[in-house]
């Protein structure tokens, strides 16, 4: 008896603390929405499964416990009627979390095509951005370039690089509702970029660079937690990203400097104009 | 079951062995300590994981008292989190879960249940539980090498777990990978034990389709072991060569904290993939076994035929094949070809459905069924509970664009803790308390049982329940404290201190369990041979517990399934495997008694 009770308890139990849980996601700052709502979808499903599997058990333990005074113990081995529907049931249900998620998924993946760049380095424990400047291009990396003077490992040869603005240790800016692609690299392990806010979230891994793509949109400061353990310093690796409109993006983006003054710029910088 | 023929099964004559045949053991040293008798194997299996699963038990308590009181204690720094939430995984996963229920219950249960003698190797099968035994003392001589075990997580990604930032790089995750290889050979001669033994060294009568789904579940676990663990194998040399000759296989060009290295050109990407193509198969191979399990548990103490036998099986293949091509789902936001998550999403959500069918399948026995609530039964039943909240928390994680803001917090944390921390560690109770009588000849004490089930079945859904939503909120998952956020509210952290009180509650409450199953070795009360009336061939040896050779002069005949229940007009509620057509008492269904 107390079993069965103990069944329900938890079947309901279970719903009432998600209905009631403060512990809830953060409001979203990003184009992302879909997400949410998929996992809503999900939620609904999955609690709907998880409430009458364990709401049946506990009727049936109730209702078949062993008595002195009991029906009959059905022998069925086998209902193929049954089991079909069951299982056709259950696809259906599946169905209907995958298609959004994968219609979705499909979104994730395709960068629109007039998103701005922005890249993300991550090396034990710190953050570092990148921005294109005024040409739009980011300038080519390499790991044997990096060195005190220069801790992103810029390629020196390469002109597309010279107006290219960094921010060592600082906050990324973004302007809002422009999408932006961020492209993810990291100098020694594994890390991963996570803004709760904006729901995306990549790993930046040393020796290939990896992307996501989002639309900030609504201005704000969120903070930025690494996801992927990087080692000792994992937990205290922590950024902030501020979102602002257009102009006073560029307010900021006019007071950054870029990576090497015009008078110290390679000759093909010339050349290539 | 109604499709397999009942007869013609003993048409050839009665394999009678003379007794020395057998070759007995003949000094304490063989019959106890290098002993080739799987039962005893099992027994040295099953002593061994317990003792490695209380340790893994005491670090976790470590774990939770700096996540619930960080800054408390101060020897738990960052450094010992990570060697405690290290080791807590790799040795629940692999060491504990693995070994148990592969090693120990496999050994036991399957020459038993499909009445052979002993296993079809039993030398390799001895060596099987010492090189595991010696992986178990390199995992653990790590804690005194220099510098401490390691600190890579259970996962030992690579660059992070060979460079310097991480705790225990120095000679802990050489340790960790010689352990896992030794291992892993160990495991190789124990699991071609499992599998021929099921093809090759059934008793007469005993179909593949009769066989308990007990058997099934290891038999087909332990196939995937055989093909899933080579990648590990090989992964673990390969980063081995990576640590101590400067090979490169997982190593691109990158700097240690401020110096460049002298590694180039290789990929952590590749290790992510061999580790999850051993790791998700892992899953199942410690799912697979406790479905088995919990499918006998449910049927016997149900006294009620399992429903729908044949799609039990046919599901247990299913998972068994698909969970090969799923490993993918764990490397979402990895940074691989992103269009990977289009296929490894579909697959992982299919497997669902043969999962869902197995569930079914278990609350439909219980229907209509004459339900015993003993201490098996309850701790199936807590199973149930625990493997669908965890199961379908997977369909969160599966779904390729869901799992990317839950990916890397306390939402899997959770999740993984529901589907196989938990709801495996249930079953191995369940079954401990379900055959313990057949090893020892005792009953373990059924008070005691009751109240380690609700303690640890409550005890632990309120404790992985809520973490679910700890994830929700953001809280990344490897972060020694949550420290601040501006979107983490003062309840996440007593939310925290409050599953650390739980977590050492239920933890202590093992010790009931330790306790009972010491003291009823002596003390328990008498069993006899069959004390569940089961069907299933294990309960029907001549002596309890059963001798080398199991079966005294002859081996058992089967005659049907392991299921037959409360058959309509049969004056038993149960037929055992090996009894004759003509044995079984025809009647009326006589009035339940018998069990509590």
């Amino acid at each position: 008896m107390y079993v069965a009770l103990a069944l329900f308890v938890i079947a309901i139990g279970s719903v009432v603390f998600h209905l009631l849980s403060p512990w809830w996601w953060t409001p979203i700052a990003s184009n992302w929405s879909y997400i949410d709502h998929t996992i809503t979808i999900t939620f609904w499903i999955t609690g709907l499964v998880f409430v009458a599997v364990v709401l049946f058990m506990a009727w049936c333990v109730w209702r078949y416990r062993h008595r002195p005074q009991q029906a009959e113990v059905l022998y069925e081995p086998e209902n193929r009627r049954l089991e079909w529907w069951l299982t056709v049931v259950t696809a259906i249900g599946v169905a209907a979390m995958l298609a959004p998620g994968l219609y979705v998924w499909r979104q994730f993946i395709t960068v629109p095509p007039d998103a701005d760049e922005v890249e993300i380095v991550a090396q034990q424990w710190q953050w570092s951005y990148r921005l294109p400047g005024p040409d739009g291009r980011l300038g080519a990396t390499a790991i044997r370039h990096v060195s005190d003077d220069n801790p992103l490992g810029l390629d020196p040869d390469d002109p597309r690089g010279a107006d290219d603005v960094m921010v060592q240790g600082g906050e990324l800016h973004l302007p809002v509702g422009r999408p932006v692609k961020a492209v993810l690299r990291s100098l020694d392990v594994l890390h991963d970029f996570y803004v709760p806010e904006f729901r995306a979230k990549m790993d930046l891994i040393p020796g290939m660079v990896t992307y996501f793509w989002l639309t900030p949109t609504r201005t704000g400061t969120f903070e930025v937690l690494c996801a992927e353990m990087c080692g000792v310093g994992h937990a205290f690796m922590r950024g902030f990203v501020v979102v602002a409109e257009e102009s006073d993006y560029r307010a900021w983006l006019e007071q950054q400097q870029p990576a090497r003054p015009a008078a110290q710029r390679a000759v093909p910088v010339i050349a290539e104009r | 079951m109604a499709d397999v023929p009942l007869d013609r099964v003993a048409e050839t004559a009665a394999t009678e062995v003379e007794d020395l045949t057998l070759h007995h053991p003949h000094s304490w040293l063989t019959r106890y300590v290098f002993s080739q008798d799987a039962k005893t194997i099992s027994i040295q299996y099953t002593v061994t994981a317990l003792a490695i699963g209380f340790i893994a038990l005491f670090l976790s308590w470590l774990m939770r008292l700096q996540l619930g009181f960080p800054g408390t204690f101060a020897f738990i720094d960052a450094a010992a989190y990570y060697q405690l939430i290290t080791m807590h995984g790799m040795m629940m996963i692999v060491y504990v879960l693995t070994a148990v229920l592969l090693g120990g219950f496999g050994n036991y249960l399957i020459p038993l249940m499909v009445g052979a003698r002993d296993m079809v190797f039993p030398y390799a099968n001895m060596l099987s539980y010492w090189f595991y035994l010696l992986a178990v003392v390199i995992l653990l001589a790590s804690f005194f090498a220099p510098g401490g075990p390691t600190g890579a997580g259970w996962t030992l990604y690579p660059p992070q777990a060979i460079l310097s930032g991480t705790p225990g790089q120095e000679s802990g995750i050489i340790l960790m990978l010689v352990s896992l290889i030794v291992f892993i050979a160990g495991f190789t001669m124990g699991g071609l034990n499992y599998v021929v033994t099921v093809l090759q060294g059934r008793t007469r009568g005993m179909t593949l389709m009769r066989m308990p789904l007990t058997v099934w579940g290891i038999f087909t676990a332990s196939v995937m072991a055989l093909l899933a663990f080579p990648a590990l194998f090989v992964a673990s040399v390969m980063m081995l060569f990576d640590k101590i000759f400067g090979t490169s296989f997982f190593m691109p060009s990158l700097i240690e904290l401020g110096t460049p290295l002298d590694y180039g050109g290789g990929s952590p990407i590749l290790f992510q993939h061999l580790f999850w193509f051993f790791g998700h198969p892992e899953v199942y191979i410690v799912a697979l076994p406790a479905f088995g399990i919990v499918s006998d548990l449910i049927a016997t103490h149900a006294r009620r035929n399992i429903f729908g036998y044949r799609m039990m099986v046919w599901a247990i293949l299913a998972i068994g094949a698909l969970s090969f091509v799923v490993w993918a789902h764990h490397m979402y936001v990895s940074g691989m070809n992103p269009w990977f998550g289009f296929f490894f999403a579909t697959t992982t959500l299919i497997i669902a459905v043969p999962t869902a069918i197995k569930v079914y399948n278990w609350i439909l026995t219980l229907w209509r069924g004459d339900i015993h609530l003993t201490v098996p039964m309850l701790f199936a039943l807590g199973f149930i509970v625990t493997f669908v909240n965890g199961g379908l928390s997977g369909l969160f994680l599966g779904n390729v664009v869901v799992d990317v803001p839950l990916s890397d917090t306390m939402f899997v944390v959770a999740h993984f803790h529901m589907v196989m921390g938990i709801a495996p560690v249930l079953v191995i109770f369940g079954a401990i308390y379900h055959w313990y009588p057949k090893v020892t000849g005792r009953m373990m004490n059924e008070a005691l049982g009751k109240l380690h089930f609700w303690i640890t079945f409550l005890g632990t859904y309120a404790i992985f329940f809520p973490m679910h939503y700890l994830g929700l909120l953001g809280v990344p998952r490897r972060y020694h404290e949550m420290g601040e956020a501006s979107f983490f509210p003062a309840s996440a952290q007593m939310l925290n201190a409050y599953i650390t009180v739980l977590a050492l509650v239920v933890g202590a409450a093992q010790l009931l369990f330790l306790f009972n199953l010491i003291w009823s070795i002596r003390h328990g009360r008498e069993a006899g041979g069959n004390p569940w009336r089961a069907t299933s061939l294990e309960w029907q040896t001549p002596e309890t517990p059963p001798p080398h050779g199991n079966w005294g002069r002859e081996q058992p005949t089967v005659y049907r399934w392991a299921y037959d229940y409360n058959v309509p007009g049969v004056a038993q509620d149960f037929i055992p495997q090996n009894m004759p057509p003509e044995a079984v008492p025809l009647g009326p269904r006589p009035a339940p008694g018998g069990m509590s």
